[in-house]
């Protein structure tokens, strides 16, 4: 009877993922509601669980794709993929406001530049006070302070130990955890509710995923404004860190 | 017809990716540049065109709309299969430095957002 309960879910991996995603989202907005009296967005408190899910999947299987690692649930790495994510992304564009855009167009490019330079600045600095004297491991780790992509790339196209650039990947992922979680909490000190802040705020943070379940719990309408200064951001990081910030540090090292 | 709404967004998501990876290649780094925000800004230019000329029925539009509204269970579902683990158990430095450049990129975005903002009609 379970076993064949558990073939038919594994069989459609992709339906039990909308079943699965379904019920968490309806169990998170009546927390919201219940007990937290709408003051925390549902979508915060589904994004949350989904993260404490990965975790316990990942405690369960060990491996590194969270709960898509458990083969009954295995569709939902498919529907919270990358084709997926950007798929509706670029549906969120439907509907925004194209003078909005390009008003906060200036705006936005400059907080992409900014974002990658600070990014990589701040994670060297740490790299250093921990210990770390050499331009490449130090680099790595300041790429992986701008995403998790950006960290590798830079790694492998410098010659990083493979230790490093898995340190420059956990980086990455603390941000881009923190920024989708974080993100609702800090919107009103810093003016995120319109879509020129929230071009900004894609820009400055960078991860796409962040960005993406950050505005999501915050205000769902800013999405489309702050994903697409995103988009660019791992790109320009890719160009930015293995060539001029390398060079840069390693003027600043000696070695 | 709803397909047509799905095959517009289809089309403009891969035209997006394909010139970001075009662009990645063009500026040698190995990554995709942009591609989906070119796609949504493709997305944005053909339905403001053809709401104008062509006239898109709701039919069509609700395509579109309905890929918008899974956004939020998408992002969800995108939680739920993160690396949670190792992002947890990677040591301090990648906590710290994680941490560290939200913290001053958060800072950042008040001081940025003025930019471009003064210039009100």
């Amino acid at each position: 009877m379970t076993d064949l309960l558990v073939q038919v879910l594994s069989e459609n991996g992709i339906i039990t993922s909308f079943l699965f995603v379904g019920v968490v989202v309806w169990v998170s907005y009546l927390v919201s509601d219940k007990l937290s009296k709408g003051r925390i967005h549902g979508s915060a408190i589904a994004i949350t669980l989904g993260l404490v899910f990965a975790y316990f999947g990942g405690v369960a299987t060990g491996g590194s794709k969270g709960v898509a690692d458990i083969p009954l649930l295995a569709g939902v790495g498919i529907l919270g993929g990358a084709m997926f994510r950007d798929f509706a992304i670029v549906a969120t564009a439907f509907g925004a406001d194209i003078e909005a855009i390009k008003k906060a167009g200036v705006a936005g490019s400059i907080s992409i530049l900014l974002g990658v330079i600070v990014s990589f600045i701040v994670g060297s600095v740490v790299a250093v006070l921990f210990g770390y004297t050499d331009a490449v491991s130090i680099s790595t780790i300041g790429a992986g302070a701008a995403t998790y992509i950006v960290g590798p790339v830079t790694g492998t196209a410098l010659g990083a130990s493979s230790q490093v650039i898995a340190l420059s990947v956990g980086a990455g992922l603390i941000k881009s955890v923190l920024v989708m979680v974080g993100t609702p909490f800090v919107a009103p000190w810093i003016g995120l509710n319109n879509p020129h802040s929230a071009m900004v705020y894609g820009g400055l943070m960078g991860t796409t995923s962040g960005v993406a379940g950050g505005l999501a719990a915050t205000d769902p309408k800013l999405v489309p404004y702050g994903a697409m200064t995103a988009t660019f951001y791992t790109g320009v990081g890719c160009l930015l860190a293995p060539s001029i910030l390398y060079l840069l540090v390693l003027w600043l090292a000696g070695k | 017809m709803v397909i047509y709404g799905v095959a517009i967004l289809a089309f403009c998501m891969l035209a997006g990716e394909l010139a970001g990876d075009y662009l990645g290649v063009l500026v040698g780094v190995q990554a995709n540049v942009g591609g989906v925000g070119i796609a949504m800004i493709l997305l944005l230019i053909l339905t403001n065109l053809s709401h104008k000329k062509l006239h898109i029925s709701p039919l069509t539009d609700s395509g579109i709309t309905f890929w918008s509204a899974l956004y939020i269970p998408i992002v969800v579902a995108m939680a739920a299969k993160q690396n949670v683990i190792a992002a947890v158990s990677s040591g301090w430095l990648a906590i710290v430095a994680g941490v560290a450049a939200v913290v001053v990129s958060f800072a950042l975005i008040p001081v940025l957002s003025r930019i471009g903002k003064g210039d009100k009609p």
